[in-house]
């Protein structure tokens, strides 16, 4: 039995995350935001279930799709919708735009603009709690494109070598960008491979964010006794394409309707509806306080300043780059 | 000072900065039990135990980007790479995060990690284990790298790239391992990054090397010596950051410059240094700045074809030489209008 504190802590996550991207593929048409939007519309059950189980000085690293990890780690929305739009006020000050963030005061190391790129950052994440004796917990967020890349392989093994406090977070949302996870696997059921390095690994719902919970609760559990790593693959799917100007249309709309009706968001709902403690109309009332904060979130990222050229050169100079 | 080895000194500073730090932890191929290949981490092992001195699978890119996040998260990993052709496995970890981390986040993060590696030919070891890669590291904005003449500045330069809180590639040349040269006792001798060095003062012309290079010109300027040339040999010790106030006063001091680099010619650090000096000093140049370099192929296993593809002394001498010679008749037409060039000049930073 969860308390409904956790529940509502989980519901709430994803709530924001959807809202927040939402609004963020809004404000992607109108020209405010550029580059680079990918969504983790569909995928939000993940982080929130993920998160929820970690400490606040646990560690995350991310990836390119990496709001919903970022919210997820405490972020505070109205600085990442600035570094989202770039401005100065933003996590980054501007320079790293949504594939970027990071906020290390909360133990979120940063989404990453390589594919499998942060895999080994994570392990070295842990590799620093063993060494300082700090017991603290890394998750790798990475996906199923991720780990065909050679890193996923070596980091895997590296961290069962030396026990490493890490949880690999396999986030497979069946398509590296268009290809298909049964083109470039044997085997869809990627968990499998922690076999292979002796590694313990296992596959979840990942709509469902108290599965995806207690998973990494007894992860983390596992981790903190000295029995890491652990492999976790979370099955779940995108609700639309690669990033916010693909329409995805190489997608199983069977597949898209099967995973649409287990709509984390309405399933973490769902959750707290089942504890007649909640009623519809507190639910709603909290929706609409997340709209609140996002619609202020917009407001505080529209009135920061950007940095100008001039402010830059000096910015430069104090990251002593050797120019 | 004692005389010792550069890999004595190496050893030196990696063991004084892991007693002093307990954050410094060494990571690579062969470095625990075997004390690595060419004995630099020889005795770490048993000091400082497996929890801090780790040899790691052949799994360069993985383990290269656990120093990355080791760093970020609270240690000062000093990670080893075998060869530094074997850093072009572990270019995303180095180029795109460790590089551009501190900078990504707004100044939020930071890395203080070094990268050791170890290049250079000379030992018949074919193209694969023989290069001169530093033009691709100081290329990348974001990171420091050192490539040391010496055992004390490799020992001083060493501990300094331990101390700094930004990624630094630790360059060291094959050859020079074995060299001896003396280094001080002092727990806290440390060279500042970016302060390149004097090895020989001269009046006639400025030679411009690092790493075993300098070694080489500095033995060229001693033949050059007993022909009546007085070479200035200066090492920038550090290549970023660039010691280019050093650089372009001596250049502007002698008004001739070659420059010497074992790396191939095309798109090398030697390349970069000549623009700087004739944009910063060619009212005070004689001649032209001239560059002797690797020639732009892969390096032959036989070991004549290896040795005439990057500079030996008789190459320095000579093309030195040339250019002494060759600027007889520009110098007194120049001479007049020296002085307050020269002072303008040497206020370029």
């Amino acid at each position: 039995m969860y308390s409904r504190e956790l529940l509502m802590g989980i519901w709430r996550t994803i709530a924001r995350i959807r809202k927040f991207e939402m609004r963020c593929v809004k404000l992607y048409r109108k020209g405010k935001i550029r580059g680079y939007l990918h969504s983790y519309v569909g995928e939000e059950a993940i982080a929130a279930g993920a998160c929820a189980a970690l400490a606040h000085d646990d560690y995350i690293v991310s990836t390119h799709r990496g709001h919903g990890h970022c919210i997820a780690k405490g972020a505070e929305i109205k600085y990442m919708m600035a570094e989202i739009c770039g401005k100065k006020d933003g996590y980054c000050k501007g320079f790293g735009g949504s594939m970027h963030i990071a906020d290390v005061t909360r133990g979120n190391l940063g989404a990453n603009g390589i594919v499998g790129g942060g895999i080994p950052l994570g392990i070295g994440a842990g590799m620093s709690a063993k060494v300082r004796g700090s017991g603290q917990v890394t998750v790798i967020f990475f996906s199923d494109g991720a780990s065909n890349n050679g890193v996923f392989a070596e980091s895997l093994n590296l961290a069962a070598i030396w026990n490493l406090p890490v949880i690999f977070l396999l986030e497979n949302n069946h398509y590296a960008v268009s290809t298909p996870i049964e083109q470039s696997s044997r085997s869809a059921d990627l968990y499998k491979r922690a076999e292979g390095y002796m590694v313990s690994g296992e596959a979840v719902d990942g709509n469902d964010p108290l599965a995806v919970y207690a998973a990494v609760t007894r992860a983390a559990d596992r981790c903190r006794r000295g029995q890491g790593p652990v492999l976790i693959e979370a099955k779940t799917y995108r609700f639309g394409g690669h990033h916010v100007n693909d329409a995805g249309a190489y997608m199983s709309r069977e597949k898209l309707e099967h995973y649409q009706s287990r709509d984390p968001l309405k399933i973490a709902r769902g959750y707290l509806r089942e504890q007649e403690t909640c009623s519809e109309e507190e639910l709603d009332r909290i929706e609409a306080e997340i709209e609140a904060e996002i619609d202020a979130a917009v407001e505080f990222a529209e009135h920061s300043p950007e940095m100008t050229p001039e402010e830059f050169e000096h910015e430069l100079k104090s990251y002593n780059l050797g120019a | 000072m004692k005389e010792k080895m550069f890999r004595e000194a190496l050893n030196e500073a990696i063991r004084e900065e892991m007693r002093r730090d307990a954050t410094v932890i060494m990571l690579g191929e062969g470095i625990a039990e075997r004390g690595g290949s060419y004995m630099v981490t020889k005795g770490l092992l048993e000091e400082f135990g497996a929890g801090r001195v780790m040899d790691t699978p052949i799994a360069e890119a993985s383990f290269t980007g656990l120093g990355v996040g080791a760093a970020i998260t609270g240690l000062r990993p000093v990670v080893e790479i075998l060869f530094v052709d074997f850093t072009l496995l572990i270019l995303d970890q180095i180029m795109n995060q460790a590089a551009k981390y501190r900078f990504m986040t707004g100044g939020r993060g930071r890395v203080p990690m070094v990268l050791r590696t170890q290049g250079g030919s000379g030992n018949g070891l074919a193209a694969q284990h023989s290069q001169s890669l530093e033009a691709l590291f100081y290329h990348i904005p974001g990171l420091k790298v050192i490539a040391p003449s010496t055992p004390a500045d490799a020992k001083g330069l060493l501990k300094s790239a331990i101390r700094d809180d930004d990624p630094v590639i630790f360059l060291e040349h094959k050859l020079l391992y074995q060299t001896k040269g003396p280094v001080p006792d002092d727990d806290d001798f440390t060279i500042k990054l970016g302060r390149g060095d004097i090895k020989r003062p001269g009046r006639d012309i400025t030679i411009v090397a690092w790493s075993r290079m300098a070694q080489l010109a500095l033995a060229a300027a001693e033949t050059l010596s007993r022909e009546g040339i007085d070479a200035e040999v200066v090492d920038p010790r550090t290549l970023v950051p660039l010691d280019k106030k050093l650089i372009f006063a001596s250049a502007g001091k002698t008004g001739k410059c070659l420059i010497v680099q074992e790396a191939v010619r095309r798109g090398g650090v030697a390349s970069d240094i000549a623009s700087l000096i004739q944009e910063n000093a060619f009212p005070l140049l004689k001649a032209p700045v001239r560059i002797l370099a690797g020639r732009n192929t892969p390096i032959p296993y036989n070991i004549t074809l290896e040795k005439s593809c990057v500079p030996q002394e008789e190459d320095i001498v000579k093309m030195a030489r040339d250019m002494c010679n060759h600027g007889l008749q520009r110098q007194s037409a120049v001479r007049d209008s020296e002085s307050t060039m020269q002072r303008e000049v040497l206020n370029v930073t």
